[in-house]
């Protein structure tokens, strides 16, 4: 009795202990200050207010727009150089893929920077184009993480599969769109995944390319700094909900293929 | 005051080149890996002395200290640097000036004190670290903080005997500026005037930096100038609610304020600082409303790169802190880029940043109030304020009392050397002895510095008589003013064109019947 027997269940503990610190108590934080009013007491206003605000929702449609545009432009530039480089025979790939990877090396903050100078050399002001220099800022900043997914789930793709289809009289437009394509949905659905989040709250991005319009990131920090916190945690709160279903839809559309066709398939 | 990393970045490399009487600016690099090294000697020191003292480390009294980031002097300066002036002071920087305190408090009081120094990034940050349980005894808050924590009953009054200007260690009393002095006495809130808990630390006011190049200082010098449609998508405002509400209502009042009637009033100066702190909510809206369309004229809202832009040329001005406008104008001159700096003649927004105590810091302990007061007096000696302007670039609320480092060191950096045939006399005697008239105190200065670092450091008499202060907004004022920056800075869901609309909708649609298609197929095979 009371002899410490180790268990491999146990090396969860200091994960558990960071999960319940870092991420569950502030969550229930956000939700205590998204229900409550400034005298503490419970309320819905903040909630009524946020769907009722043409300013709110605007922004929200605003966020929007740019990740689902920075989005699709990762997606069509990102999709044809995974597909080549995957399919390519060429021994130095690594090299290439290194240097789509290699700017990820780099600050974000100096990559901008630079950037902001070179749009600025090209098209003479840049206050005339934020929306445009936002997808421009956000595609260079999320390219990477775009390709590197696709390119792995493109590698791993079982090239007998592609044969087979040509064996059976398929053209080579056939069996990239009844092959090829499909197989890769994974690969797509977790670039996009990893592109659209952090393009619908990355106001940094905004900031230094002088875009003054908000998007949900600064929506919440303009409420913080205001010493708001009730409507700060409602935004932050739906934002983390609309989060949510997304990657539920998603999951579920990845385990469908993985399941029904990769899985048959394979 | 502000982060330079980003300035540095774009700029490094140029600095230390063709200082001649240029100040000292961050070698921000070089500071940091000093910082480090010192970091881990200075974690290895306390350690070893910590044994020492172990017995009596009852007697250590640790004064906890919170600052804005880059606004004090942290030594380390070449010998070259060396400040040599006309009245025979000679200043370098050796260590960093809380460093020099413990030493000299030991020296004057006979106790060991200890500085923990931190610093904060905005007023707000500041705050919301006090409200989530952070303690510090001494912060240095910009004016309005001040207020708001002096109307909450948060700060600890200074004592009786920090204000006896007979002892020589009362050196913010001694040397503090007549002008400054006044502010803070007049200053009022809830019956009791700033003096009380409140010690200046830096000040200035706001304006136009601007490329004299491309704009007349007549057009700089009004409010107005961000709605210029001659400078469409060229001058930057502020990303900060309350200085971009300040110019856009000084610009709104403009006929009233530039009035002979209202000048001459002999009430003024009260009218001025009352029309300038209107939050009422009809004046609320219509500032939104002009500043929808200020918004539509400018390059963009900004923190810190207008500095950076100017030199750069993206834009021909912006809106600038004076202490900030000196910084820009010093490191463009790097460049060959010569930039000025105007004041409206609407009017200006004085401000300070100022040392206060906190209550719940000291916690009533007579030692760690004698401390902090002391570091206010160290931080107060004529020769430690010019370290700190030489290092921050800003203005200190320090004119030195009797003693003239200050004053010489004004002429050190602006003053005409003796060839010079093309000068102006500047004076500066409402700053330093309270009369502007007196003669002790006028700057032989070249021509063109009126309009650059001298006047933008030390605004003339006549800037500062239309000068108001900015107020500290109870909640509900502070929820109106916020409530149109969120109008001005979101996107209106009203102002989505239809088509907009309908094309999104037709997509959805489409990407939905795609959806239920493919599903369809999917069961059938």
């Amino acid at each position: 009795m009371g002899v410490f027997r180790f268990s491999r269940k146990q090396l969860c503990i200091p994960y558990a202990v960071f999960l319940l610190c870092f991420v569950a108590a502030p969550l229930l934080v956000v939700i205590y200050y998204a229900f409550t009013n400034g005298e503490g007491r419970f309320t819905l206003d903040n909630l009524t207010g946020f769907f009722t605000s043409p300013y709110t929702i605007g922004t929200l449609a605003y966020s929007f727009a740019i990740a689902v545009v920075t989005t699709c432009v990762c997606l069509l530039l990102a999709y044809p150089i995974a597909y080549i480089l995957a399919g390519s025979r060429w021994k130095q790939k690594s090299v290439i893929v290194v240097m789509f990877i290699l700017p990820m090396w780099i600050n974000f903050t100096l990559r901008i920077t630079a950037l902001k100078e070179i749009l600025t050399v090209i098209e003479g002001n840049l206050a005339f184009h934020p929306f445009l220099n936002t997808i421009i800022g956000m595609t260079y900043d999320f390219l990477p993480f775009m390709i590197l997914p696709m390119y792995t789930t493109l590698l791993k793709l079982d090239k007998s599969l592609l044969e087979a289809a040509a064996d059976l009289g398929a053209g080579p437009v056939q069996v990239f769109c009844k092959v090829t394509l499909p197989l890769s949905v994974p690969g797509i659905i977790s670039g996009v995944v990893m592109v659209f989040l952090p393009a619908m709250t990355n106001y940094v991005v905004l900031d230094m390319l002088y875009n003054s319009t908000y998007i949900m990131g600064s929506l919440i920090g303009s409420f913080f700094s205001a010493y708001d916190w009730h409507n700060g945690s409602m935004i932050a709160l739906v934002l983390l909900l609309i989060i949510l279903v997304f990657t539920l839809v998603t999951d579920r559309y990845t385990e469908e293929d993985a399941g029904n066709r990769g899985g048959a398939l394979l | 005051m502000t982060k330079h990393a980003i300035w540095i970045a774009c700029s490094g490399g140029q600095m230390g080149v063709g200082m001649k009487k240029g100040k000292r600016r961050h070698i921000f690099v070089l500071r940091l890996v000093l910082g480090l090294w010192a970091a881990a000697v200075g974690g290895i020191l306390p350690a070893g002395r910590g044994i020492c003292h172990v017995l009596a480390k009852e007697d250590v009294i640790i004064l906890r200290v919170c600052n804005w980031e880059e606004y004090i002097d942290l030594g380390d300066w070449d010998e070259e640097e060396l400040i040599e002036l006309d009245n025979g002071a000679a200043i370098l920087g050796t260590d960093a000036l809380y460093r020099e305190f413990e030493d000299w408090f030991y020296q004057t009081y006979g106790k060991r004190v200890q500085v923990e120094y931190s610093c904060f990034g905005t007023n707000e940050d500041l705050y919301n670290q006090l409200t989530l349980g952070d303690s510090y005894d001494l912060v240095c808050p910009s004016d309005y903080m001040i207020m708001k924590l002096m109307a909450e009953g948060a700060l600890e009054p200074y004592s009786d005997g920090f204000f006896d200007g007979e002892r020589e260690e009362n050196y913010y009393k001694r040397c503090v500026s007549p002008y400054i002095a006044r502010v803070f006495a007049e200053n009022q809130i809830g019956g009791e005037s700033w003096e009380r808990y409140a010690a200046g630390y830096m000040w200035g006011v706001t304006g136009v930096l601007y490329n004299p190049e491309q704009m007349t200082r007549e057009e700089a010098s009004t409010w107005a100038v961000f709605d210029n449609p001659d400078f469409y998508r060229q001058i930057t405002l502020k990303d900060n609610v309350r200085d971009t509400y300040f110019s856009t209502l000084g610009y709104l009042r403009r006929d009233q304020l530039t009035q002979e009637a209202f000048l001459n009033d002999p009430d003024y100066h009260e009218k001025l600082e009352n029309l300038m702190n209107d939050v009422t909510p009809e004046t609320i809206g219509e500032v939104e409303k002009l500043l929808g369309d200020i918004m539509g004229n400018v390059y963009a809202l900004e923190t810190d790169s207008g500095k950076a832009d100017m030199v750069t040329g993206k834009i021909i001005a912006n809106y600038q802190w004076s202490g900030d406008a000196v910084y820009a104008m010093d490191q463009a001159e790097e460049d060959g880029v010569y930039l000025e700096f105007a004041v409206p003649r609407e009017c200006t927004n004085l401000w300070f940043d100022g040392w206060v105590m906190l209550k719940n810091g000291i916690g009533g302990d007579p030692d760690k109030k004698l401390a902090a007061e002391a570091f206010v007096n160290f931080l107060s000696m004529p020769e430690n304020a010019v370290r700190n302007m030489y290092y921050i670039g800003y203005t200190s609320a320090i004119s030195g009392g009797e003693d003239d480092t200050v004053f010489s060191y004004l002429n050190w950096c602006y003053g005409a050397e003796e060839e010079e045939e093309d000068t102006v006399s500047y004076p500066v005697g409402y700053f330093f002895s309270g009369d502007n008239a007196d003669p002790d105190y006028v700057v032989c200065a070249p021509r063109e510095q009126v309009g650059r670092q001298l006047s933008t450091q030390y605004p003339s008499q006549e800037v500062i008589s239309r000068a108001a202060v900015m107020w500290y907004f109870n909640e509900e004022e502070t929820r109106g003013i916020n409530q149109m920056w969120i109008n001005i800075r979101c996107l209106d869901l009203r102002e989505i064109p239809l088509w907009c609309v309908l094309l999104t909708l037709c997509v959805l649609a489409a990407l939905a019947a795609a959806a239920v298609l493919h599903r369809k197929n999917h069961y059938y095979s």
